[in-house]
């Protein structure tokens, strides 16, 4: 299986991102904001040994994303593993970590913060890496990160 | 000793255990008359974005008896908001009519937006059910003032402190001095978990039960707040614990006597008035420490007090 889904979507350079918990791929492109730019593959339910309930991978080509693009990931999927490729040879096999702090992807859940009725940009830093948990730099709540607090990509 | 010159005072998670002592060491200064005249020649915008009288006339009386000059509004009606100004755009227009403002605002985090936007220090008077520091500042000098130091007080806290941010915040500034904390609510209205998980986190242990007799006779203050029906969304859930407490002279016997009460003010029906009259009753000298506490925390963001 893993055989086949690499010639299927092998790609000469860019970034692999593999080992992401079935159906999560289309949320880390979110987290990522991809989508507007170059060629993107996606592919859902593969089999894994690592992952009883299968795996997703995203492959795009032609972009390097940076460790701190990357670390994102680690929000909704800690278990993501990232190849980075050139010229048709791996690179560079990175592990993510939790960011210390999150700034815009993430929305407060609290009705009444300033995120959310006064136009403030959303900002977290790390409080718990169990969970995890982030406590938003406004209204100072702590919350546990789940991919319904995942904004819509702007990436700026 | 930090320097508090053009500092903004947002958040106790902001403030280390020396920035509380230079408060409480600069309000003693003001109180004993060593600051005379420390916001001459400064303008202070004090703008409350929902009203709270109190708050407003102690900052008010704070920085007119520190020769300084006050303008501002004290409730939204008043302001440019009511015609569609942005909050961010008040801030930034404001900004530039001041030496420093102070802002009260019903959304949490309001006075963290507005401290980055604005040009001069920015003082939060309240935002919403998050902080309201200067507050924490009186009560910590209050007890200074009483015990002569802030180290290793055993101290009880009473009534909503699920939704109560006074006692939050109050819990987060003692566990710097290393406090034993009893806290004492109905079982719905304890400390949130996240509150517990940060003290615990911070090696601070704390007991919880339901009756200020249950707190054991060796309190050395006990501070009381209102259960305040705009914090609960059920009317039925307030109604279940409105007035569950009632200080009396004969409790504060049980507590072994000794016991400072403390109180944010106002009151409803949680202390008798009875208690106004013993020497335990701290209460209103507490409210009163908030004007040379705003002083001195006025003079240190805006340089006139060193
Ligand atoms: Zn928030």
């Amino acid at each position: 299986m893993t055989e086949r889904t690499y010639k299927v979507y092998s790609i000469t350079n860019g970034t692999v991102i593999d080992h992401i918990p079935t159906p999560l791929a289309l949320k880390v492109v979110r987290i990522l904001g991809l989508g507007q730019e170059g060629i993107l593959t996606i592919g859902m339910g593969f089999t894994s040994k690592r992952l009883p309930g299968g795996k997703d991978i995203v492959k795009i080509e032609n972009r390097v994303l940076s460790r701190s693009e990357t670390d994102m990931i680690a929000l909704i999927a800690p278990e993501a593993t990232i190849n980075i490729i050139k010229d048709g040879a791996v690179l560079e096999k990175r592990r993510i970590s939790l960011p210390e702090g999150v700034t815009g992807i993430l929305r407060c859940p609290n009705p009444n913060c300033a995120t959310q009725q006064l136009g403030a940009r959303p900002d977290f830093r790390l409080v718990d890496p169990v969970g995890p948990v982030y406590r938003c730099r406004f209204c100072e709540r702590a919350t546990k990160v789940d991919a319904d607090l995942l904004m819509h990509a702007t990436r700026d | 000793m930090g320097s508090f010159k053009g500092r903004h005072i947002i958040s106790l998670r902001d403030m280390s255990v020396d920035d509380l002592g230079t408060i409480v060491e600069a309000t003693a200064r003001v109180k004993s008359g060593g600051a005379a005249d420390m916001l001459r020649g400064s303008t202070v915008a004090v703008m409350f974005f929902e009203p709270s009288t109190r708050t407003r006339l102690s900052f008010e009386s704070a920085i007119l008896q520190s020769g300084g000059r006050v303008f501002g509004f004290a409730s939204p009606g008043a302001s440019s908001q009511s015609k569609g100004e942005s909050f961010a755009d008040t801030i930034r227009t404001v900004t530039g009519y001041c030496d420093a403002m102070v802002i009260r605002h019903p959304v949490e985090g309001a006075a963290r937006l507005a401290s980055e936007l604005a040009t001069v220090p920015v003082i939060n008077a309240g935002d919403g059910a998050n902080q309201h520091p200067t507050q924490t500042f009186l009560d910590l000098f209050t007890m200074e003032e009483e015990f002569g130091r802030l180290d290793g007080l055993k101290i009880g806290m009473m009534g909503d402190l699920k939704y109560g941010r006074t006692v939050h915040s109050l819990a987060m500034a003692m566990a710097h001095f290393g406090a034993r904390m009893t806290f004492i609510s109905p079982p719905n209205l304890r400390m949130p978990d996240s509150a517990k998980a940060e003290l615990l986190a911070r090696g601070i242990g704390f007991t919880e039960v339901q009756q200020p007799e249950e707190a054991g006779v060796d309190l050395d203050v006990l501070y009381i707040t209102r259960i305040q029906k705009e914090r609960f969304g059920d009317p039925q859930e307030y109604e279940s614990v409105a007035h569950c407490y009632r200080l009396t002279c004969e409790t504060v016997r049980a507590l072994g006597g000794s016991v400072r009460i403390m109180h944010p003010l106002p009151r409803v029906d949680e202390i008798a008035e009875e208690v106004d009259t013993l020497p335990n009753a701290i209460y209103f000298r507490q409210a009163h420490n908030g004007v040379p506490t705003r002083q001195a925390l006025l003079g240190l963001v805006t340089g006139g007090l060193e």
